[in-house]
């Protein structure tokens, strides 16, 4: 199956070399930077086709890794660092994803961005491959390296391209993500003491006591939560969100909040088995105050991307939940099936609100171009001078409310389905996001794209151009297919969570 | 033991250096103001065939000499590398600025010579006399150096700082070096740690040996709490003297560190390790927590090395040789990223505008986007994050660090580290997020552009490829 291109090593450099060119050529003379805008498309969709194969040559039978590769990076006394890379179920489709936003994000600042643009898009394409290395690093410094460096493209976008409180939401931003990293760094550092090296497989073998697997979990958790982000250390994301240019917005929802919920999959539920079996509770809680309450913060915003910047706490709160859920079906059931439910739903759920929430900033981006207004209230009516954007709009709201149909609703109701298998409150609990979801979401819709038109703006709109037609069409199609036929994304992953399952069923103590 | 020309061997280097300077002060009497770059010439000279020397020379095994006061091994002769390289490193630096105001004299390059020959006995040091030795050659320079803008009311106020507190730091360290040759009756290291061993524990006199020693080794590196001189002196030197004092001395003192208390007293680690605990917890502490409250970014630059210092100790207190090898690696690239941070400064200074206070970075972005990357890229090596060089010698202490147990110690230092994050990101957000103040164009001469990227880029290269140095740094210590 693997072939003997470093696959996965072009897919990761492939943007971080192009971007450093795109710097490197410029903005030219005019400031327009023509010149690095195809360049950033080039490589950008480059990019993209060299990871289909991953999809394509993908053996869906096996849970180990694939299109692996290894060399020494460092070796120094004791230390050893491997460039090892690898995919599995887990980590393949969220590098389709990654590389897939980036091609839409590069497209969706063709026109708007006329600061630096050279800057901009390269700051896209090198975020890409640092998060392509996150999920593709089987090393646990290796992984630290790319998680850490993607800060820095991200850190600088939202400052240099942001709005008005753009230096508070950046610096939030950061010292939030590296306040959570480095008690990982730590974990990480006891954990190769106890293996002899930072391979992250070596790690989930290794057995651990409760005390030092409980502290370990909460290290973990700190890195994780915040990257998610889960009550309560979520209060950055929707100040960034905000602040955030709309191509940051799009990454930051579509993939960066991935990037935690992947860390759970691949470092606390195996490397930590027991305590998160012991824990689960808290996460459950955790989730489902983040689903419940944060529902009704959604409503009652005024700023669209705020709205949405909630709705994603609440959508990912779907996410920790269908993992950690998992121990509690495991334990009432003792089988695998409704287990691997849980974790297969939140999976889903990632993928598909890496779509849905993408698009539902570009969709206000594409407003906020024309109007230069995020607010509700300076909206009404947009239906009769944008009919064509309505529709878009109003399909990915109804996705983001999860209705039958879209992907939204796949992910969701799988885990509504497994947490019934644990407690028919956490399932009732779930399920409010079913109304408040609906509630926040259509309601926006109903006060930005119905009604009468509302002021001369609204009155002054342009339909949406072909650019924007193209990526917005793009994204209708995959938030559709996701949602009739799942089937091609569960298929991936079946191996890899059934593996995650039986490994974490057997006790490390 | 007889005395022939090779048993002078490991000293080479520096009987060469101490030719050479004799040289440069003698030529440099003949010369006027329009020749004097045959002084700077020369010392550049002098700094390369030392560099030579000590490469040739380098040993695989311990080498002492002069009845063993003196060793050359692989610790020594790596430091005196570093150490040289980056004395060139700040003679180029400084040129422009030197000239600019009229310190572009044989003074400046002689006491530059001087100081860098004190530097070298210091890390080949074996006895505690052969250290002070080192030290008083070094800092006497230094002193100087911070003095020789001599109308510069600024300067003169931190160079009478300097000396009293400095040579209060020298007569505790005397001190506690008499109170230790009294406790075991030898200065010599090879003998000390046995002589030491054999002491009841917590011998009282030794214990004071040990303290006095500590606070002037302390006080040499910026240790809270004795770094005092730290901000005032950075802030008030002129930068190309600051420049001077934050990179190559504190390679020095890392080594006199290492030579009094592993190789002399390494047996009484235990003893030790208590109070560098400590003086860490409080650098990373204080330097960090203090540097946010900066507006000057000599100052800021000053308290972020004295949280370097702290990171630094966090190695050699773990008592390990992996722990020393993490040290020594910090050490090293602490002085990379600190000679780039001083170059800039001396980059974007010119004649009459000193460079040096943080609002005068705003908009480097737009003034010249790739000195503004080299800096961005400095300051996210020097708050430890990958890839950059900064992050793996915190990576290399921590470990150190969380290898013998210390797991509170290292979770304080990576908080302090998020804490010290948020200053080094302000330096970015001026840079890239505000507006410039002035357009004026950056004058700096080509040499110097060249090495301060070439400086920037060593933070990524060495940062992406880390194994050859890390290597070296393990390997040096035995």
């Amino acid at each position: 199956m693997n072939s003997d291109l470093a696959l996965l090593s072009l897919v990761i450099w492939t943007p971080i070399i192009g971007g450093l060119l795109i710097l490197a050529i410029g903005s030219g003379g005019d400031g327009k930077g023509t010149g690095a805008k195809w360049l950033a498309l080039l490589v950008s969709v480059a990019a993209f086709l060299l990871s289909v194969p991953l999809y394509t040559d993908f053996d869906t039978t096996t849970h180990l890794m694939q299109f692996e590769e290894m060399m020494p990076w460092i070796e120094a006394g004791k230390v050893t660092v491997n460039y090892h890379i690898g995919v599995d179920g887990f980590s393949m489709p969220l590098i389709l994803l990654t590389t897939f936003a980036t091609v839409i994000v590069v497209i969706a600042g063709w026109e708007v961005i006329e600061v630096k643009p050279a800057q901009y898009m390269a700051a896209f394409l090198i975020m890409e491959g640092a998060m392509n290395g996150v999920f593709a690093s089987l090393d646990a410094m290796l992984f630290y390296v790319f998680w850490e460096a993607m800060l820095i493209p991200m850190f600088i976008v939202i400052g240099i391209w942001g709005g008005p409180r753009r230096v508070y939401a950046t610096l939030k931003f950061f010292l939030y993500t590296f306040f959570g990293s480095v008690f990982m760094l730590v974990a990480l550092i006891y954990l190769f003491f106890q293996t002899g090296n930072f391979e992250i497989l070596a790690m989930h073998g290794v057995k651990i006591g409760l005390d030092a697997q409980i502290l370990i979990f909460f290290a973990f958790l700190i890195a994780f939560a915040v990257k998610v982000p889960m009550w309560p250390v979520h209060t950055w994301l929707p100040d960034a969100h905000v602040e955030a240019p709309t191509g940051g917005s799009v990454i930051l929802a579509a993939i960066m909040l991935k990037l935690g919920a992947y860390g759970f999959l691949r470092f606390s539920l195996p490397i930590t088995p027991d305590a998160s079996a012991a824990l689960d509770w808290l996460m459950i809680l955790l989730s489902l105050v983040a689903v419940a309450y944060i529902g009704f913060v959604a409503i009652v915003q005024n700023d669209m991307k705020k709205l949405i910047a909630y709705s994603s706490i609440a959508h990912m709160g779907f996410v920790t939940l269908g993992f950690f859920i998992a121990f509690a079906i495991y334990r009432n059931t003792g089988s695998f099936s409704g287990a691997a439910m849980g974790i297969e739903g939140g999976i889903v759920q990632m993928v598909s609100h890496g779509f849905i929430s993408g698009a539902m900033f570009l969709c206000v981006g594409v407003m906020y171009d024309r109007v230069h207004s995020r607010e509700i209230a300076a909206y009404g009516g947009v239906i009769h001078t944008m009919p064509k954007f309505g529709a878009f709009f109003v399909l990915f709201a109804m996705a983001n409310a999860g209705l039958p149909g879209t992907s939204g609703f796949v992910g969701e109701f799988m885990v509504i389905l497994a947490s019934f298998k644990a407690n028919f409150w956490f399932a009732f609990i779930a399920a409010t996001t079913l109304i408040l979801g609906a509630a926040y979401t259509l309601w926006m819709i109903k006060r930005v794209v119905y009604g009468p038109v509302a002021n001369d703006n609204v009155a002054k709109l342009t339909d949406i151009n072909g650019r924007e037609f193209l990526f917005l069409s793009v994204l209708a199609l995959m938030v559709l297919l996701f949602g009739i036929w799942p089937a091609p994304l569960l298929e991936v992953m079946h191996a890899s969570v059934e593996h995650l399952l039986q490994h974490i069923a057997i006790s490390k103590l | 033991m007889d005395l022939t020309l090779t048993s002078f061997a490991p000293a080479m280097p520096e009987m060469f250096l101490l030719g050479m300077l004799s040289l440069v002060l003698v030529v440099d009497l003949f010369l006027t103001e329009r020749t004097r770059h045959i002084t700077y010439i020369l010392s550049l000279l002098s700094l390369a065939g030392t560099f030579w020397l000590v490469l040739d020379g380098y040993p695989r095994l311990p080498e002492l000499a002069f009845h063993g006061s003196y060793i050359n091994d692989p610790m020594a002769a790596l430091l005196k590398l570093f150490m040289l390289l980056a004395v060139m490193v700040v003679l180029v630096y400084s040129k422009e600025y030197i000239k600019q105001r009229d310190m572009y004299k044989g003074e400046f390059y002689l006491l530059v010579l001087f100081a860098t020959l004190g530097m070298l006995v210091l890390a080949s040091a074996h006895t505690l006399l052969t250290v002070y030795m080192g030290l008083e050659l070094l800092s006497l320079s230094m002193y100087a150096m911070v003095a020789l803008r001599r109308d510069n009311v600024d300067a003169s106020e931190a160079a009478m700082k300097y000396f009293v507190l400095g040579a209060m730091a020298s007569a505790m360290l005397l001190y506690g070096m008499s109170l230790v040759y009294g406790a075991t009756g030898t200065l010599d290291f090879a003998l000390m740690g046995e002589a030491a061993a054999k002491l009841p524990t917590n011998d009282v006199t030794m214990l004071f040996g040990i303290i006095f020693m500590l606070v002037g080794v302390a006080f040499k590196l910026g240790a809270v709490p004795f770094h005092m001189w730290v901000p005032d002196v950075y802030h008030g030197a002129p930068t190309a003297v600051t420049l001077f004092i934050s990179s190559a001395p504190k390679l020095a003192a890392f080594a006199m560190l290492m030579r009094i208390f592993v190789d002399g007293l390494g047996e009484l680690h235990q003893q030790w390790q208590g109070i560098l605990i400590v003086m860490a917890l409080l650098s990373f502490g204080l330097g960090n927590l203090v540097a946010i409250a900066q507006t000057n970014l000599k100052r800021m630059l000053a308290y972020s090395g004295i949280s370097h210092i702290g990171f630094l100790l966090l190695g050699v207190l773990s008592g390990t040789s992996e722990g020393y090898a993490a040290s020594l690696y910090y050490a090293i690239t602490y002085v990379v990223m600190s000679l780039g941070g001083f170059g800039m400064i001396l980059l974007l200074s010119r004649a009459g505008f000193e460079a040096d206070k943080l609002d005068d970075l705003k908009g480097l972005n737009d003034r010249s986007p790739w000195f503004a990357l080299m800096m961005m890229m400095l300051m996210f090596s020097m708050a430890g994050v990958p890839p950059f060089l900064g992050f793996w010698a915190k990576l290399a202490v921590i470990q150190a660090a969380v290898g013998v147990g210390l797991v509170w110690l290292a979770i304080a230092a990576v908080v302090f580290s998020v804490v010290g994050a948020f200053y080094y990101l302000r330096i970015i957000k001026l840079m890239y997020f505000d507006k410039p103040e002035s357009d004026a164009p950056i004058e700096s001469s080509a040499d110097l552009r060249i090495l301060l990227s070439a400086n920037s880029l060593a933070v990524v290269g060495l940062g992406l490829f880390p194994s050859s140095l890390l290597a070296i740094c393990s390997a040096s210590i035995g």
